[in-house]
């Protein structure tokens, strides 16, 4: 079976450390995105599984067999580097052909294989090449075939995708993803571009500090992040945090006391007057009303953001800044004072610890 | 580059025009002085005059260029250096080349054409000496290649007192010529020599390493390669460290074997510093003197006498000048040649790549 577990893994440079006693499962055929900023130890833990790195301390299960002491080479992982690491002195059929000499197959069954991988990620057109002279997608998509030109236990790339320019990505992201959902290995996914994690995985671990925050879906974990990090990192415009005191509440009604303006939302949660808490509310789920009430807070035009088929609106109320994504059709003019309603299906409430409130 | 523009625009100085920075005509008196002067006057007079007129030109040019920039003049004082210690002794040598000259004798040079270099040319003992220069040069080369090679793999690593050990290897290559010669020399003595001493712990004979022609020749190798494997295990270090770890690990996850590693990551990056050291080494062993002089001295016989030696028992043993102007000038065409072959090949592969 092609899965992949990791148990308290860790690693320290010295007094750094870099992956901080980690548990993960990826079961097969399965795509797993680490998703997270630059530093928070995703290529760390990934080359640990690659057998790259050695870990201080945990256990690297790979297909049910613990590996820790077993090389790269010995572990049988296939990976794509974010540097593409192309061989350069190598034609474009020879770095694809490169993994196949390990294996004892003959010369006409590799050739074979290099041009099915090659016609898969259409690159026949370029296999006499040297990489020197390919653009980048075509790298990217080298380094990906001699991934998956193999049969190995499980598959790892590491940012696939972060050199390419933005169009590049997304058609990459789907051929990527389609190639990926035939192959039914454990694949893991580094990644830095939460679009790319959301559209490829099946699941996400976002990490944090060598910590991993939050295992999820993509849905799951924009729908219900876990923290105030996870809910900050993903979605764009990134979510609207507001810090709030919780108020009497008044007929089943939760009351917040946002700056000077108070609000009132029928929340379900256990809310304990006093405490303080954030509001969560993602910019596309607010609504702009005509008329003020209990749900509703004022707040000026700041600044407009044109994004094509929406509008991004920043609104000053007080000290804070709103984010308010709305159709490109509703117009308004910097300055201009406008009423904005919470809706409650969408709204998260963090608590103190910046922990998610379940309702 | 404001400044040169600024002195570009200027119009420049005309020919007659009287002061102390107009060089062409400080040129065009200095030239007439000279002719006039070697024409009219008996040498001993007219060498002093056109050494004065010289320094006068020289000095007009200096005048010019601090006014203009002075930059130039800061660089000044080595271009002199080496035009007068080599530039100048190339083009008088070259000259002689083609004169019948011999500096004990006191018979002003007489223009031979190229017979000095038909002489040479079909000298049996000029072929058989480039025959023995050849062999010295493929042994040591070959040594050198091999054993800087090996220095290098195993420098590349990290292991305790890499610096230290890589202080000493590269030693050999800071001494003289002349040291390395008189330590070898003495290595190999026969009486008190460390290995003539090292042999009669097994023999108990001396050992006379120079007694057979390829004694002798190993001991040129030895002492040759000794002094500058640590050069081509430079350069190949600096290619070693160039190769992009990424590689490496990129192979390892393909699970390739050492030999396929080196052969397509490795060897790669550092074909073309092999390249410069194998040129380097070459040229450098073709015209090798020193160590050959000094360890051997040609012999036994003149079964080590390498094309340089001969070339300084031709010209100061026997005092034919001009023959060995001709044999030094057909050796730095061979130079030329083989570094241009070097840099046809070097260039023809940065275009594949």
């Amino acid at each position: 079976m092609s899965t992949i577990a990791l148990h308290n893994l860790t690693k320290r440079f010295g007094t750094l450390t870099a992956v901080d006693d980690i548990d993960l499962e990826v079961s097969a055929g399965e795509v797993l995105c680490l998703l997270g900023p630059s530093g928070c130890g995703k290529t760390t833990t990934l080359r640990m599984v690659a057998g790259l790195e050695t870990a201080t301390a945990g256990d690297v299960v790979i297909g049910g067999e613990r590996v820790n002491h077993l090389t790269a080479a010995q572990r049988n992982v296939a990976m794509a580097f974010q540097f593409y690491a192309l061989y350069p002195s190598l034609t474009v059929a020879d770095n694809l052909a490169y993994p196949l000499h390990a294996e004892p197959i003959a010369e006409a069954e590799r050739d074979r294989r290099v041009a099915q991988v090659a016609e898969v990620l259409e690159l026949t057109h370029v296999l006499r090449r040297l990489p020197g002279q390919l653009a980048e997608g075509e790298k990217q998509r080298v380094s990906v075939g001699r991934a998956i030109i193999r049969d190995p236990n499980c598959f790892l790339f590491d940012e696939p995708l972060s050199r390419l320019d933005v169009q590049l990505r997304e058609t990459m992201r789907g051929q990527i993803k389609e190639v990926l959902s035939n192959l039914k290995k454990a694949t893991v996914i580094v990644t830095h571009d939460q679009f790319e994690a959301l559209t490829m995985a099946d699941r996400i671990a976002v990490m944090r500090d060598g910590v991993i925050e939050q295992v999820a879906s993509p849905h799951d974990i924009f729908a219900k992040p876990s923290n105030i990090f996870v809910a900050s990192f993903i979605g764009t415009p990134q979510m609207n945090l507001i810090p709030a005191t919780i108020l009497e509440p008044t007929q089943g009604v939760s009351n917040f006391d946002i700056g000077s303006q108070h609000i009132a939302i029928a929340l379900k949660h256990r809310l304990r007057p006093g405490d303080r808490i954030t509001l969560g509310i993602r910019p596309r789920s607010f609504e702009l009303v005509a008329q003020q009430g209990p749900e509703t807070i004022l707040a000026d035009v700041d600044l407009i953001e044109p994004m094509g088929a929406e509008t991004l609106f920043h609104l000053a109320m007080q000290d804070h800044e709103l984010r308010v994504v709305v159709d490109r059709a509703r117009r308004a003019s910097v300055g201009e004072r406008l009423a904005v309603r919470f809706r409650p299906e969408h709204t998260h409430i963090f608590d103190a610890n910046q922990q998610l409130m379940q309702p | 580059m404001a400044e040169t523009a600024l002195n570009d625009t200027r119009a420049p100085l005309g020919i007659t025009e009287l002061r102390a920075g107009n060089w062409r005509l400080a040129l065009l008196v200095a030239v007439i002085v000279m002719t006039v002067s070697i024409i009219a006057l008996p040498g001993e007079i007219s060498f002093w005059v056109s050494l004065a007129a010289v320094l006068f030109v020289g000095l007009s040019i200096v005048i010019n260029a601090w006014g203009n920039s002075p930059g130039p003049l800061l660089v000044a004082p080595a271009l002199a250096l080496l035009v007068v210690m080599n530039i100048f002794p190339l083009m008088w040598s070259f000259g002689l080349s083609f004169f019948k000259f011999r500096v004990n004798r006191l018979a002003p040079p007489k223009f031979t054409g190229l017979s000095n270099y038909e002489k040479i040319l079909t000298d049996p003992t000029v072929w058989d000496r480039l025959q023995t220069t050849a062999i010295v040069v493929v042994l040591t080369v070959t040594t050198q290649m091999v054993v800087g090679f090996l220095l290098a793999l195993l420098f590349e690593r990290e292991f305790p007192l890499r610096r230290v050990l890589l202080m000493l290897v590269l030693t050999p290559m800071m001494l003289s010529f002349v040291a390395v010669g008189a330590f070898f020399r003495f290595y190999y003595e026969p009486t008190f020599g460390l290995l003539s001493q090292a042999v009669r712990v097994f023999t108990g004979e001396v050992f006379i390493l120079q007694a057979t022609p390829a004694g002798a020749m190993a001991g040129i190798v030895i002492a040759d390669a000794w002094m500058w494997s640590p050069f081509v295990m430079l350069l190949v270090v600096a290619g070693l460290v160039s190769v992009p770890k990424y590689l490496y690990e990129a192979a390892e996850i393909d699970r390739a074997s050492w030999w396929r590693k080196f052969r397509t990551i490795t060897f790669p990056y550092i074909r073309s510093l092999l390249l410069l050291a194998l040129l380097f080494r070459t040229i450098e062993a073709f015209k090798l003197f020193d160590i050959v002089f000094l360890i051997t001295d040609g012999g036994p016989g003149t079964s080590t006498e390498t094309i340089a030696v001969y070339v300084y028992r031709l010209g100061f043993q026997a005092f034919r000048t001009s023959q060995a102007s001709a044999l030094s000038y057909i050796l730095l065409f061979v130079v030329i040649v083989l570094t241009n072959l070097y840099l046809y090949f070097a260039r023809q592969r940065d275009a594949q790549v």
